[in-house]
């Protein structure tokens, strides 16, 4: 399924950062929603900003605009501030994109877990997020730093407890 | 260190050293450092006798370099100008002992026997020379910028007289009306008039200050009326200060004094008003001048062409492109605009977010 655009994303003055304060807030509202179902859609987990500035999210050809350096910060900025984004470096240059909270994460694989009746047994983390039983789930194929954020945030909830095998690592639901 | 008699010569002059060198021997020379020199003075020329300079000296430094004479009994000694070079000597010896350039930098060598490592010296020193002069012409020019500007407030205070004296005058005239003809009064007149003495509201008639620019404000206020109802009802400073002046002909109103009329508008009741922008932008506009209804048709203009440059804007409008442009930061401000800021300019849109 293809990526659907919203409508600002074709309306020009959306790649300007607007000087009026309460234009501006509607318009930082559009572009981090449009960010993170972007990142959602094409299973990004991180992002590099130099990168970012030549993606199509922030640079669309067909009507010659894009975001610029200082916007695409603020856009970032206001992710940051919502939760749904984390520097990886004191530059600024690199981030993880959460476009789902770990504790969205968490409850989605507590769920399966409880479906299919496996509470109380172990599992690696390949298992879970690359086994063939987790195939067709949302969260197969999640990145394992966000896998054990989910699992860690399920933890402080007392569903699950994320422990050591051998040389990696696993998790014990409850 | 030469023997010979020190008879014909030629002196030399540095900015630390005095010094004589043999025409016909140039292995020949003696200096003396300029610190020795206490002063000197010029003796002129008499007959059989040579323009001379004579130039006192410190008492001697223990660390004197060996000299000719290792003691004398004169405490100065006399340059005789045989030829020529008298004057122009005793004016660089003069500027040398004023400025005491030795002072400031460091003589490093002894008296070289060959020329060649002298001039790298002196050329270093040429250059602290080259600045100080610059330094010094800098100072000269300034103090005759002074100077000038004190002789204009001199000739603006010159200037008041003439205005009074020609005055009372026009005033005699008036009264001794039969004993000048009328034409000469029709030429004094004229002269008058040349000299801007005419009716306008000027300062000699009201004064400077608040009282002048109250009846300059009154004065624009009926002056202003037709063209603003002609523009839309608002018009730039700038607009105001070339229509006015251009109407005036003479005794032309400075901007301050136009800023300092229209402040009063309000106070006065009159129907106009001075209006800043948050740009620093300043217009004159009717009271009457609803800037809401300025906006919705603005907006209306946007919506209708789906988007407006200011240049297009006031080519829709007939405004100036400086005053469009603030009304679309107006409404941009009120919300009801949006930008886009690109390389092809700043455009309006309708904020559709």
């Amino acid at each position: 399924m293809s990526f659907e655009w919203p409508w600002q994303y074709n309306f020009p003055p959306f790649f300007t950062l607007q000087p009026n304060v309460d234009t501006r807030q509607k318009q930082l509202a559009a572009w981090c929603s449009l960010a993170l179902s972007y990142c959602r859609h094409h299973k990004l987990y991180t992002l590099d900003v130099m990168e970012a500035q030549e993606s199509p999210v922030f640079n669309n050809k067909k009507i010659e605009r894009k975001l610029s350096m200082e916007a695409i910060q603020v856009v970032f900025e206001e992710l940051r501030k919502k939760g749904n984004l984390e520097w990886l470096d004191k530059n600024k240059s690199r981030c993880l994109v959460m476009w789902r909270r770990p504790e969205e994460w968490g409850k989605l694989i507590y769920q399966w877990v409880s479906k299919n009746g496996m509470v109380n047994s172990v599992f690696t983390l390949y298992e879970l997020s690359n086994g063939d039983d987790t195939e067709g789930e949302e969260f197969h194929g999640l990145e394992e730093w966000m896998l054990l954020r989910s699992l860690q945030a399920l933890q402080t909830e007392g569903k699950a407890e994320v422990i050591t095998i051998d040389d990696g690592k696993g998790v014990k639901f409850f | 260190i030469c023997s010979a008699k020190l008879d014909v010569g030629v002196v030399l002059l540095s900015t630390h050293r005095l010094i004589w060198r043999d025409v016909k021997n140039h292995e020949c020379c003696i200096a003396m450092p300029l610190s020795q020199i206490l002063f000197f003075e010029e003796q002129a020329a008499g007959i059989g006798k040579s323009a001379k300079i004579v130039i006192h000296l410190h008492p001697t430094l223990t660390n004197k370099e060996p000299g000719p004479y290792q003691h004398s009994k004169y405490s100065f000694i006399k340059l005789s100008f045989k030829e020529h070079g008298q004057i122009e000597f005793y004016r660089r010896l003069t500027e040398e002992m004023t400025q005491k350039r030795w002072e400031n930098t460091p003589v490093s060598q002894p008296i070289p026997t060959g020329t060649g490592s002298q001039a790298g010296r002196t050329r270093a020193v040429g250059i602290v020379g080259i600045e100080r002069k610059i330094e010094e012409k800098r100072k000269e020019t300034d103090k005759n910028i002074s100077e000038a500007f004190e002789d204009l407030s001199k000739l603006m205070v010159k200037a008041k007289e003439m205005v009074e004296l020609s005055r009372s005058i026009a005033n005699k005239i008036k009264d001794k009306q039969g004993d000048i003809t009328e034409d000469e009064t029709i030429r004094f007149k004229s002269y008058l008039l040349s000299m801007g003495i005419a009716n306008p509201v000027t300062r000699e008639t009201h004064g400077s200050g608040t009282h002048y620019h109250l009846q300059l404000a009154k004065q624009l206020g009926d002056m202003l009326q037709a063209p603003l109802e002609e523009r839309g009802g608002m018009m730039a400073l700038t607009e105001v200060y070339c229509l006015v002046n251009r109407a005036r002909g003479m005794e032309l109103l400075s901007p301050e004094d136009l800023v300092n009329a229209c402040k009063m508008f309000e106070s006065l009741k009159l129907p106009l008003r001075l209006r800043v922008f948050d740009s620093g932008v300043m217009v004159v506009q009717l009271q009457s001048h609803s800037e809401e209804e300025m906006i919705a048709s603005a907006l209306d203009s946007v919506s209708d062409k789906g988007s407006l440059t200011a240049e297009e804007f006031a080519k829709l409008l007939g405004l100036s492109v400086l005053l469009s442009k603030e009304r679309l930061l107006l409404a941009e401000k009120m919300g009801h605009l949006c930008r886009d800021d690109s390389v092809e300019g700043l455009r309006f849109y309708p904020n559709l977010f």
